[in-house]
Parts: C-alpha cells; sequence; structure tokens
C-alpha cells in the first residue's frame, strides 16, 4: 500500500511542485497519474522512488515512510520497487541478460536463482531469444522490455512507471501495455505517469489527475480528460 | 560481502577496462606519462643523495696531538673523544704516517719533505668520525677544548659551504618530488575523473535499481588500481632498461673517483616497487574519489 499525507514539494529555486497531496494506493491497483505538462507528475512518480523527498508530509510506501528514510537505506527500500523510465536507462555496456541480472546481482543472490529468475522475466516480456544483444542494438520497444524485465525481476510488490511509451510508437506502445496489465494481473501494483490518451481511455483503471501540483481528479476507471 | 561478491566485482572490473577501450587508455597513458617523470626524477635525484652522501662521509676531523703528551695523555684524549654522543669512531694516525700521507699526495714535489724524515715536525693524530657528518663542526669545537690538543682541522670554512649547498639542494629535492608527486595524483585522478564522468549515467542507474555505495564503489575501486599497475608496468621497464644501461656506461668512469652511483640492485627493484605501489595508491584514489560524486542520488 502507498499513502501520501498532506505531501508538499518546494524546490530550491523556490518552484512548488506538489501543493498538498492525499492519496491512498491500494495493493494491486493500476493507477495512470496524467496532467499537462509541468503539473507536477515527475516529481510525484520520482518521491515514489526516492529520488525526490517532500518539504513536508509523509509518503508512505510497504511501510516505509520515504520522507524520513536516510540515505544509507535508500538502495535496501529500491530494491523491493521496480522503476520503469521513459528513456529505459539500461545499463550501456551489459548485455539484455546482464542487464536484467544486475538488479539481482545487487541483492547477493545465488548464481542459479538469478539465471532461473532471469530467463522467467524475459520470457514474460518475450526477449528471450535476445540475451546475448547490447541495448543498442534493440529497437524502443525492445529497450522497454528489458528495462521491465529488469524493474521486475525482483518480484517487487510496487512497480513506478515514467512515461514508459513516451518514446515509442502506438503499436509498440500497446505491447509494453500489455505486459503491463500481465504484472498487473500477477498482483503488483502499478502506478504509472503518461501522456497517452488512447491508452488511458481504453485500458481503464484508476486515474489521479495533477494540475498545478494538487489532485484535481481521482476516479476509478476514468478518463484521461486532456486534448494531447 | 560474499566471495563470490568479490569475484563479481573483479570480473566486472576487467570487463569494464576492456569495454572503455580508449577511456582505459587515456587514463593508462596518463599514469605512464606521468610515472615516467616521476621515475626518471627520483632516479636522479636519490643518485646526486648518493653522491651527496658519499661527499658527507669522507668529512672527518683532525684532531693534532699536542707533542708534549706522552701514551697515557693520548689514550686519555682518546677515551674523551670516544664519549661524546656524536663520535663514531677515533682512529689513531701516527706522525710518520702523517707524513707518508703528505709526501704521497704532494707526488714528485712531495720527495722534498722526504728530508724531514729524520725529524718529522708533524703531531700525532686522532682521526674522528662522526655519527652524523652535521655534527663536524660541534664536534671540532668540543676537541678544541680538550686538553692536549694542539689544532683541529675539519676542512674550516670549506665544509660549512659544502653542507649548506648539500641541504639546499636536498630540500630543492625534495620539493620538486612533491611538487610532482601531487601533479601524478592530480592529472591521473583528472583523467580517471573524465572517465568516470561519461560513466554517471552507469552510476545513477546502479543506485536506482538499489545498488549500495560499496557494491558500486568496489568495481570502480578495482578498475583504478589495475589502471594504476597496468600504467606502472612501461615507466618500470624503460627506467630499469634505461638505468641499466647508463650503470654500465658511467660505472666503469667512475671508478677511482669520490662519486659512487647506486647499484643496479636493489636499488632498481625499490624504484619499480615504489612506481607500481604510487600508480595502484593513485588509481584507487583518483577513482573512489571521483566516484563519490556520483552516489548521492
Amino acid at each position: 500500500m502507498i499513502e501520501l499525507q498532506e505531501v508538499y514539494k518546494k524546490y530550491p529555486n523556490g518552484v512548488t511542485a506538489i501543493n498538498g497531496i492525499d492519496v491512498r494506493i491500494n495493493q494491486g491497483e493500476f493507477v495512470y497519474v496524467v496532467g499537462p505538462s509541468g503539473a507536477g507528475k515527475s516529481t510525484f512518480i520520482k518521491m515514489m522512488y526516492r529520488e525526490e523527498v517532500p518539504t513536508t508530509g509523509t509518503i508512505t510506501m510497504n511501510g516505509v515512510n520515504l520522507a524520513k528514510l536516510k540515505m544509507k537505506k535508500v538502495p535496501l527500500f529500491r530494491r523491493n520497487l521496480g522503476v520503469v523510465f521513459q528513456d529505459f536507462k539500461l545499463l550501456p555496456t551489459l548485455t539484455v541478460y546482464e542487464n536484467v541480472a544486475f538488479a539481482l546481482e545487487v541483492i547477493e543472490a545465488q548464481p542459479k536463482y538469478i539465471r532461473k529468475r532471469v530467463m522467467e522475466v524475459l520470457e514474460l516480456v518475450n526477449l528471450k531469444h535476445k540475451i546475448k544483444m547490447l541495448p543498442t542494438e534493440l529497437s524502443g520497444g525492445e529497450q522497454q522490455r528489458v528495462s521491465i524485465a529488469r524493474s521486475i525481476v525482483n518480484s517487487p510488490k510496487v512497480v513506478i512507471a515514467d512515461e514508459p511509451t513516451g518514446n515509442l510508437d502506438p503499436e509498440t506502445s500497446w505491447e509494453i501495455m500489455n505486459i503491463f496489465e500481465e504484472i498487473n494481473n500477477r498482483g503488483t501494483t502499478i502506478v504509472m505517469a503518461t501522456h497517452n490518451r488512447e491508452i488511458v481511455n481504453t485500458l481503464k483503471h484508476r486515474v489521479i489527475a495533477i494540475e498545478s501540483g494538487r489532485i484535481v481528479r481521482d476516479e476509478q476507471r476514468g478518463e484521461y480528460g486532456y486534448e494531447n | 560481502m560474499k566471495i563470490r561478491t568479490v569475484g563479481r566485482h573483479a570480473r566486472e572490473s576487467l570487463k569494464n577496462i576492456s569495454r572503455n577501450g580508449w577511456m582505459t587508455f587515456a587514463s593508462v597513458s596518463a599514469v605512464t606519462v606521468t610515472l615516467i617523470l616521476v621515475g626518471v626524477f627520483f632516479v636522479i635525484m636519490m643518485n646526486l643523495n648518493r653522491v651527496a652522501q658519499t661527499i658527507e662521509d669522507d668529512v672527518q676531523i683532525r684532531v693534532h696531538i699536542d707533542v708534549a703528551a706522552n701514551e697515557k695523555d693520548q689514550q686519555t684524549l682518546k677515551t674523551e673523544l670516544e664519549r661524546m654522543a656524536e663520535v663514531k669512531a677515533v682512529t689513531f694516525s701516527p706522525k710518520k704516517n702523517e707524513l707518508d700521507n703528505l709526501v704521497k699526495s704532494l707526488g714528485e714535489d712531495g720527495k722534498a719533505f722526504k728530508l724531514f724524515e729524520q725529524d718529522n715536525p708533524l703531531n700525532d693524530v686522532f682521526v674522528v668520525k662522526t655519527k652524523k657528518p652535521t655534527d663536524t663542526m660541534l664536534v671540532a669545537k668540543k676537541a678544541e677544548k680538550l686538553n692536549f690538543v694542539s689544532k683541529v682541522r675539519y676542512g674550516q670554512g670549506k665544509v660549512e659551504k659544502l653542507f649548506k649547498f648539500i641541504k639546499a639542494s636536498r630540500n630543492v629535492g625534495v620539493v620538486l618530488i612533491i611538487g610532482l608527486f601531487f601533479t601524478a595524483i592530480f592529472l591521473i585522478s583528472n583523467t580517471i575523473k573524465i572517465t568516470i564522468i561519461a560513466r554517471r549515467r552507469e552510476i545513477k542507474i546502479m543506485r536506482l535499481v538499489g545498488a549500495t555505495n560499496t557494491f558500486i564503489r568496489w568495481p570502480f575501486f578495482l578498475e583504478g588500481l589495475w589502471l594504476g599497475i597496468v600504467g606502472s608496468i612501461l615507466p618500470i621497464i624503460l627506467i630499469s632498461t634505461a638505468y641499466y644501461r647508463a650503470y654500465d656506461y658511467i660505472g666503469p668512469k667512475l671508478e677511482g673517483t669520490f662519486i659512487k652511483v647506486l647499484p643496479f640492485t636493489p636499488f632498481v627493484y625499490q624504484v619499480s616497487g615504489i612506481l607500481m605501489l604510487m600508480g595502484a595508491v593513485i588509481g584507487v584514489w583518483g577513482s573512489v574519489m571521483s566516484v563519490r560524486k556520483f552516489l548521492k542520488v
């Protein structure tokens, strides 16, 4: 479960990105975070994986208060969380297999388990045949599939995705969304910031709309609600 | 940390070295060039120091014994000289010896002094060596005050100047070596920093998937170590070969003179060890310091 209470975020340059957010996301939910550019979506997402810390308020995820989490404990927290980015954030010098395995190597998992688990998730994203390729040898959609595989290889309870289809063509975007649907069906919470109107309006889930750092709309099976 | 993980870091660091081809080349080159400079300068400085040491060691105090002193007085004087804390050794040189040495040192002209063999006007002498050459003046001053001492000679005036010169050269050498050492650190760590800046995205991604700082640091730490060691190989080979040749060439020419250069072994092994250690330490330091900046994500 994720809970934000009275969350404010003011950057040192004076910009208030989050202006009092209270929200609760239950285990297993699929939530779209929508809103115009500069509304505070990215800050909202970044606070969830503790790249940003709220100025005031509390963010509780899996029982951990991220506002008070010490820098030293951040890596341990992130091991129980999957994060997917618009620009994939793959390690360019590692192969597909190595990129996914890396998330398990950092927790010093058994090599046997790493091999088994990495192949399982690569099968889920349909990339088992490309394990030896480097990210630069893959298409955008394939790279995003590797990124998703890496985010779920630790079997996290929550996956945070920041515009995961932002760099992809419509057809590939649907492939990626199908993978997210599959992950959500297995019980993982998904929180996804997106600008993709078609996806939000077709694959219906809870929609949280943010404008000027505030939640202006929170609907189950909501609509995108903005012009693209 | 598990042994398996240490093995992983070692493998990863070696892989990174080959993956980052040009960056590796740049770092190794920086280490190589700087260590060649440091090495050459170090060899020259050490040899100059050795020459200075030889000159210093040659300085001795000659305590001329009063002709009125009998054997017992001489023994007392010797004991008094030996008792001085700064004195290393006291050797007796009878006046006959002194005359022979004088005759020898003057060559053909010295033969004229042979006439004195019947009635030697020179004094018996105690040759005093001090533990530290710089104590020469102090011991000479103390010796002058003892009984049955007619005069004390140690090359007054010249020795002070010589010691001053040697001290100044040593200080200059130490300052230059320290300066060069810091230049080396600056050059090498900056090159490594550039290679790491190019990989800051990589470090950020590692942090985002939950790698601890220690986990991220290890491969970089080992990479720095390998780069430093690999970078020191060429300077070691070059300096060893050059010193071997130079020693072979200069050594025989210096025979019979007071100048002595340091023998090939163990000096070259010591220099090699120092260069490798320097490369390794600077490599590790450079990479660890550079990574630190990017670990606050």
